[in-house]
């Protein structure tokens, strides 16, 4: 190979490279869902007593101390005070997790504790009580920026979720990005298409009249594009939220969020 | 519009003119907002006044114009004092127009108190009108309506 | 189970009118949706409330179908001594549920 000839190769090395960090959103262009709400909503939202997430944030400091498992054993005895132990965490989810060799989202951590340390079995996706542990978690990172690592072991899944958020789906043959990436900004009906982050789970959805997961809202997605919905854990909703985490990072952790 | 070879060129001019003809039809009220329409009533306030007369300017219903979703639509009712005793208020009101349950709430003061301020959120089943009348220890009543438009989920959630 | 949140200010002053808060985790189930084969699900909203300030009832609400999920209620109420304000709930199931926030009075 001649000296121009892997020159060009280098060059091409350097922009695929440079390409896979690309963000189609840059940083100063990212708007959270908060700000397609109308006044009420945002300032719903923001009352620490009144936004509706925060029955399940009470329900999920009540669980924090109550003992569970084969080992009888509560979150507080291990992580002490919440408002130490997991200031800055749901900022930083999804991670590769060493211990579970695996990917994990906020749920999937509260379960993987549960199972490895308390000798707990999982809670179900949805229950009250996931619902409420995570919301509790994800509240001691609110105000703070999304930030997750894409890189070692987690460089796969990112890759994926990434392939996943361009994959046109379902008998509306849509991909996340033909909305909103593309769309973002516009109407669809009545609504305006938000830009489709992840900042603010779980979130109170008006539509649920209830606390729910991002998987949850990613399942309604993939009906919305008349697709089959994958089941709650599958893989394609863990790497596809990890690209969402890193496709808004900067944005800051707004759970519980409230969202029409 | 694009020929189609399943329709003879005749009555493909037959169609195009039909629809010419429609267009000139003065356009119907899709839906009128019920703002501009003085005479859209809330059937469960009228109702309730039983051909009493209420103030208006003292009771104020503070309610989104738009609505991001109908489930939860936060509203807010105050009524402005002072309340001189006998005149203290007893219970409000609040009526929807549209919705299967006209009768969305009503709110009892047992005992007198210097401010008179509720907040709760409903549910509105679609575009209308909403109602609340306050009726004092002596029989007076204070009313206020508020329009507010309803729009529908884009997509359909089935998680 | 978070049943219910309520709110009061941490201090008033006798006389003076304060704001009393209420968020309450209850589905309001209107009793129009359907399970997903199709069937209805029974209604079962909150009938009544009451708020009892040291033994008297102070604020009562009647809510309907018409009141969202995870109701909330903010009303006004005239400070009398210390004490307690008791907050008692009834739905159509005939579940009765109860709450209660301590309220101190200075002057």
């Amino acid at each position: 190979m001649g000296v121009r000839s892997s020159a060009i190769a280098l060059l091409l090395l350097y922009c695929s490279a440079a390409l896979a960090q690309q963000r189609a959103l840059p940083t100063q262009d990212l708007r959270s869902g908060s700000s397609y709400m109308g006044a009420e909503l945002r300032a719903m939202q923001a009352d620490t007593f009144a936004n509706p997430g925060t029955l399940w944030v009470e329900r999920g400091a009540k669980l924090w101390s109550a003992r569970a498992g084969t080992v009888d054993r509560a979150c507080v005895d291990c992580h002490r005070d919440a408002r130490d132990s997991m200031k800055g965490v749901a900022a930083r989810y999804p991670a590769f997790d060493a211990g579970a060799k695996r990917l994990l989202d906020l749920e999937g951590r509260v379960n993987q504790c549960r199972s490895a340390r308390q000798g707990a079995p999982a809670l179900a996706f949805e229950s009250e009580e996931l619902l409420g542990l995570t919301a509790f978690v994800a509240s001691h990172s609110r105000g703070m920026p999304v930030r997750v690592a894409i890189d070692g072991a987690a460089a796969v899944h990112f890759e994926r979720g990434r392939m996943l958020y361009e994959r046109r789906i379902g008998q509306m043959n849509l991909a996340c990005l033909n909305c909103h990436q593309q769309n973002a900004g516009r109407r669809l009906l009545a609504e305006t298409i938000s830009q489709g982050h992840s900042n603010a789970y779980p979130i109170y959805r008006l539509e649920w009249q209830a606390l729910g997961s991002l998987q949850r809202r990613l399942r309604a997605c993939y009906s919305g594009v008349r697709a089959e919905l994958p089941a709650y854990n599958a893989p394609d909703l863990l790497d596809l939220s990890l690209f969402l985490a890193w496709r808004g990072e900067g944005l800051q952790i707004e759970a519980p969020g409230v969202r029409r | 519009m694009k020929p189609s070879a399943q329709f003879p060129a005749n009555r493909r001019h037959a169609r195009r003119k039909l629809l010419a003809s429609a267009a000139a039809l003065p356009l119907l009220p899709a839906f009128a907002l019920a703002q501009s329409e003085p005479d859209v009533e809330v059937a469960a306030f009228k109702a309730f006044l039983a051909g009493r007369k209420a103030g208006t300017g003292r009771l104020t219903l503070d309610i989104p114009r738009i609505a991001d979703n109908g489930n939860v639509v936060p509203v807010r009712i105050a009524l402005s004092g002072p309340f001189a005793a006998g005149g203290e208020v007893r219970s409000i009101h609040l009526f929807s127009e549209k919705n299967p349950v006209p009768q969305m709430a009503v709110f009892h003061f047992p005992q007198a108190v210097a401010r008179v301020e509720i907040e709760s959120r409903v549910r509105l089943a679609g575009t209308q009108r909403v109602a609340a009348v306050a009726t004092m220890a002596d029989g007076s009543l204070h009313a206020a309506t508020a329009d507010i438009i309803v729009t529908v989920s884009a997509c359909i959630d089935g998680s | 189970m978070a049943e219910a949140r309520i709110q009061v200010p941490p201090q008033v002053r006798r006389g003076e009118a304060f704001e009393v808060k209420i968020l309450i985790r209850h589905a309001m189930e209107t009793g129009y949706r359907l399970t997903d084969e199709g069937k209805p699900i029974a209604r079962n909203v909150i009938r009544l409330i009451t708020c009892r300030y040291n033994g008297v009832e102070v604020f009562r609400a009647e809510p309907s179908s018409g009141i969202a999920a995870n109701p909330l209620f903010t009303f006004f109420v005239s400070a009398r001594e210390s004490g307690e304000l008791q907050f008692e709930w009834q739905d159509d199931s005939g579940a009765r549920n109860s709450e209660r926030a301590s309220i101190t009075v200075a002057g």
